[in-house]
């Protein structure tokens, strides 16, 4: 399966990502109107330390504790991908209390949301991925077992 | 083809039977389920009452779970023994359900300690069930007096779900701060503050003497009059099954890290179980989801044939309350970190190089990743822990641990 990767040596820390992604799924047209003077809510960010930065979204992980944590089985694992359905969450916030990579956050509304590599917005491929300007993150294979 | 039985249909149930199919497609699976309801998500009563979410999305899994998994559920049927020799299960309509193997999955029970004039309360109430939820639900309204006994978390987010329609809301308990069992007295305050603001009263070191009909007379000598009463004060693990055969029990049913129960093809899982917390190295029963969905899911798995282990429980709970979370995770033991201001909290505990445990209150970014050097036990000298316990995060590792962790499939 193909999953979002950084390259660590690649990235800027530009934080350009954070923006392409909260846009992908702003469900709006118009980048300005959708993230112009609000605050953002990506489904990707920004970690470091000293020089180096890199983007960190969900792993979908093989055995996602995420999903086992889940009180309201709201977090699935379907077809390889980590999925949330939002109509279920309550927003106990569990799921950022199990995931060893601090990959989940909550939305504007304090519902729970996470990278499901734009397979179900308009943009269609990772946001994040399309819109790097070094090339540090890739979305492609690695290490599946065969 | 293999028989499997399950007993109880809460979500170790459910996992149970994922845990089965997993290895064994074909062989046949009966649930027993005392509750007439599909496998529903137990810790969301109280945003039942509350209108954030209601019965249909409250199910665990969804609607075709049980015919997609292919297995069959008794509804209101009752496990009343165990054959051990035949292995066999009686129910209460007397049926038998012959099995190869058995998991308890049979939960926890509200504990009422014996308290005078307890049956003149004519309103009173548990609160485990969605049944429970359903008629308490409907017997408070706005103006509606009610008392809990019981400031544990069960207790809390009753008292939470219920404040949206105005009731009058007061809480007492016989611990001296609330949510005794994941807070420490500083930390409980500041919970108790918040609540407080939102209208809800504190009765604390404080307990009944006595229940005379709508009237409640304290210890302190306080007197409360309610309209509606609710009980909270605490849970115990359904063990009576394997015990009158046998079984090791302790506070809860003892297993070994497959899941099997001290008699052979019996197996156990969720808030029954007591287990190992690897951040005390005490066994104990912690009675939380996550825990009982990994031990299902276990327990299925080696019914089936596996030989999956379960040997990384610890307790861990999220809470919030009108807005404002609190994380809790593992033992509070050892030397302490602590970052505070006015309306957030963060205390980490470290012990012989590792983190222990944690308090966070309003700061629950990324603390998963705290939550996962508990659990994997990592050593805190092989990370950048100056860094760490200022901010939750994967910067703080080493280049090649990072390198596992974001590089490749995890």
């Amino acid at each position: 399966m193909k999953r979002i990767y950084v390259r660590e040596e690649w990235c800027l820390g530009c934080h350009l990502c954070e923006y392409n992604c909260a846009f992908a799924n702003s469900g709006l047209s118009d980048m300005a109107l959708a993230l112009k003077g609000k605050p953002i809510y990506p489904r990707i960010h920004i970690e470091g330390k000293d020089r180096i930065t890199y983007a960190v979204s969900c792993r979908h992980c093989e055995h996602p504790i995420c999903v086992d944590c889940c009180i309201a089985g709201a977090l699935s694992r379907e077809d390889g991908v980590i999925r949330i359905d939002q109509n279920k969450c309550v927003g106990c916030l569990t799921c950022m209390l199990a995931c060893p990579y601090g990959a989940l956050a909550p939305n504007e509304n304090g519902v729970m949301q996470k990278c499901e590599l734009c397979l179900r917005n308009s943009c269609g491929e990772p946001a994040c991925v399309k819109g790097c300007p070094n090339g540090a993150i890739v979305y492609e294979e690695r290490g599946e077992a065969v | 083809m293999k028989r499997y039985v399950i007993i109880g249909n809460g979500v170790a149930a459910a996992a149970c039977i994922e845990g089965i199919r997993s290895r064994d497609t074909e062989g046949e699976i009966t649930v027993v389920s005392e509750e007439k309801r599909d496998v529903y998500c137990r810790p969301l009563i109280s945003y039942y009452l509350e209108g954030k979410t209601d019965a249909e999305r409250m199910l665990y899994r969804g609607a075709d779970f049980y015919q997609h998994m292919g297995c069959r559920v008794l509804f209101g049927r009752r496990a009343v023994r165990l054959l051990k020799e035949e292995h066999e299960a009686e129910l209460d309509d007397g049926t038998v359900l012959p099995y190869d193997a058995l998991c308890l999955a049979t939960g926890s029970s509200p504990f009422v300690p014996p308290m005078e004039g307890l049956d003149t309360v004519p309103r009173r109430f548990s609160f485990m069930t969605l049944d429970d939820a359903v008629v308490l639900d409907k017997a408070v309204a706005e103006g509606t007096r009610v008392l809990i006994i019981g400031a544990g978390l069960i207790g809390l987010k009753c008292a939470e779900g219920l404040a949206g329609r105005d009731a009058d809301i007061t809480v007492c308990d016989l611990a001296d701060r609330v949510l005794s069992s994941i807070m420490d007295t500083e930390c409980a305050a500041m919970m108790q503050r918040h609540l407080e603001k939102k209208g809800i009263r504190f009765l604390l070191s404080d307990s009944v003497t006595r229940f005379d009909g709508g009237t409640a007379v304290m210890k302190s000598g306080a007197s409360v009059s309610f309209d509606v009463l609710v009980l909270a004060v605490g849970v115990r693990p359904n063990t009576s099954l394997l015990k009158e055969i046998g079984g090791d029990v302790g506070r809860g049913i003892r297993t070994d890290r497959h899941m099997e129960t001290s008699v052979p093809g019996i197996y156990a899982a969720g808030d029954c179980v007591e287990a190992e917390d690897v951040s005390s190295g005490q066994t104990k029963v912690m009675a939380i989801l996550p825990n009982a969905v990994m031990q299902g899911r276990t327990a299925g798995s080696c019914m089936a044939g596996g030989d999956d282990v379960f040997d990384r429980g610890i307790p861990m709970n999220s809470i919030g309350f009108f807005g404002l979370h609190a994380m809790t995770a593992g033992a509070y033991e050892g030397d302490l970190y602590e970052e505070k201001t006015e309306d957030s909290l963060k205390r980490l505990f470290t012990k012989d190089g590792l983190l222990k445990g944690f308090i966070l209150i309003g700061r629950e970014e990324r603390a998963g990743i705290y939550t996962s050097l508990i659990r994997e036990r990592t050593p805190l000298a092989s990370i950048d822990f100056e860094l760490m316990k200022k901010t939750a995060t994967t910067a703080a590792f080493s280049a090649d641990a990072r390198e596992k962790k974001f590089g490749g499939v995890v």
